[in-house]
């Protein structure tokens, strides 16, 4: 249908971005073809060690779900997204394939080993998230493609992460965010995925903070080091919601919060998190 | 936009009534409501999806009326704040709201008393947190939220066994 409409046709999901973004006269579509009426696009299922999301899953009914609880950083993301209603109706497949770089689900597993599952009229294609956001706003999505499956595959026993971020009030955007997924073997750390969200034109992947973690114990030190490396890869813009500097401090303020949440889960402990209003 | 676009007819129930009525794609849910089927008790606040006036349930889910297409209503049960009362008699919530002088100006009373509805249902015995977290999608500029909180809680009293 998409490939008959032509370029300017656009998909709708939960709508709950792109509604206002219309609204705004930010987004202009020729047409819209809404999925709401789909079957079978909204499921959670765990199959051979991965989590499958149907598309078009709302962020409440993996706020719910015991499967996708099984993964902490995932609960954290989805109990945490905007408010209630909008819960109720936006969609992890929509928030992807939206690109927002101010999205949460982005950032939250770009940590993970995550694989998007596009359909075509040219067939099925996978798409590893990381090469699938391409810029802000912009995924490798052709016009005539869509996201059929979120595939995240479940951590090894002995991870843990975490998702925090940071916002003025529930509605709104993160001012600044980051998810942190650790693998722990005893007190040292084997290995650290540390995504920071709304400092960037997309998520940034903060490999010298990670580096600064692996293969050591997390002591004040290595947080120490990790802040630093994390508040240097930060490149916010300035806008209504904080200075540049105030957003690079915020974010490795979180990311330091989330380094010591991830430690306590990577040992198996319950942590409660959810995101931080003003 | 084309100068006409042609209508959709769409069958939807509001309050417990059934409504066929052909709408413009582009129409929002809360435009059906109020100027359509006339159901002005559910307002537009901020029309940005911020402040939660427009609060609705769609099939007993909190949505904001405001951020979705009339005709993605299709099919759907709708609730609005002129449902709540029930012969002449004011729901729970509505009483516990004006016990409690859960409002002032009253522009986003109607919105939190659905959300509001939307929580009880599901858990009858919210935590204070839980209250939060089920009204945070909703913004009063009057109260400073205490006697809505003390509304919320009143309310799930008023509930049980109702």
């Amino acid at each position: 249908m998409l490939a008959q409409l032509g370029e300017e046709a656009k998909l709708l999901a939960g709508g709950q971005s792109l509604i206002p973004l219309m609204k705004l006269r930010f987004a202009n579509p020729s047409h819209l073809v809404d999925l709401n009426f789909v079957p079978g696009t909204t499921y959670i299922k765990e199959e051979n060690g991965a989590l499958r999301f149907g598309a078009l899953t709302r962020h409440t009914e993996i706020e719910k779900s015991a499967i996708a609880a099984g993964v902490p950083i995932i609960h954290d993301c989805a109990a945490g997204i905007a408010d209630v209603q909008i819960r109720n109706r936006g969609t992890i497949g929509g928030s992807l394939a939206e690109a927002d770089p101010s999205g949460d689900w982005a950032t939250v597993l770009l940590t993970q080993k995550t694989e998007l599952h596009c359909l075509s009229p040219r067939g099925e294609r996978m798409i590893p998230l990381p090469e699938f956001i391409t810029d802000a706003y912009t995924t490798a999505l052709d016009h005539d493609e869509l996201v059929r499956e979120v595939v995240v595959k479940v951590p090894e026993k002995g991870s843990g992460g975490a998702y925090l971020a940071f916002k003025r009030s529930a509605p709104v955007y993160p001012t600044a965010s980051a998810a942190v997924q650790l693998t722990m073997e005893g007190e040292v750390c084997k290995d650290a995925a540390i995504v920071l969200g709304c400092v960037g034109l997309m998520p940034v992947r903060a490999k010298e903070a990670e580096a600064a973690l692996r293969g050591r114990s997390i002591d004040g030190k290595a947080l120490a080091g990790a802040m630093e490396a994390a508040h240097a890869a930060a490149d916010p813009q300035p806008d209504m919601r904080g200075s540049a500097e105030y957003k690079r401090s915020l974010v490795a303020a979180l990311v330091k919060r989330a380094i010591e949440v991830a430690v306590q889960r990577a040992r198996g402990q319950r942590v409660e998190v959810s995101h931080i209003y003003a | 936009m084309p100068e006409t676009v042609e209508k959709v007819a769409i069958q939807l129930k509001v309050n417990g009534k059934p409504h066929s009525v052909t709408v413009e794609p582009r129409m929002l849910l809360v435009q059906l409501l109020r100027e359509e089927l006339d159901l002005t008790g559910t307002h537009v606040g901020c029309d940005t999806t911020y402040c939660g006036a427009c609060t609705v349930l769609m099939n007993g889910e909190a949505v904001k009326s405001c951020t979705m297409f009339a005709l993605q209503a299709d099919g759907a049960e709708i609730l609005t704040v002129e449902g709540l009362e029930k012969d002449g008699q004011l729901h729970p919530i509505q009483k516990a709201f004006g016990d409690s002088y859960g409002l002032q100006c009253g522009y986003c009373t109607p919105g939190l008393m659905l959300s509001t509805l939307q929580l009880v249902t599901k858990n009858p015995e919210p935590s204070e947190n839980d209250i939060r977290k089920a009204i945070a999608g909703n913004t009063c500029r009057c109260t400073g939220y205490q006697n809505i909180f003390k509304a919320i809680r009143q309310a799930s009293r008023n509930m049980k066994g109702v």
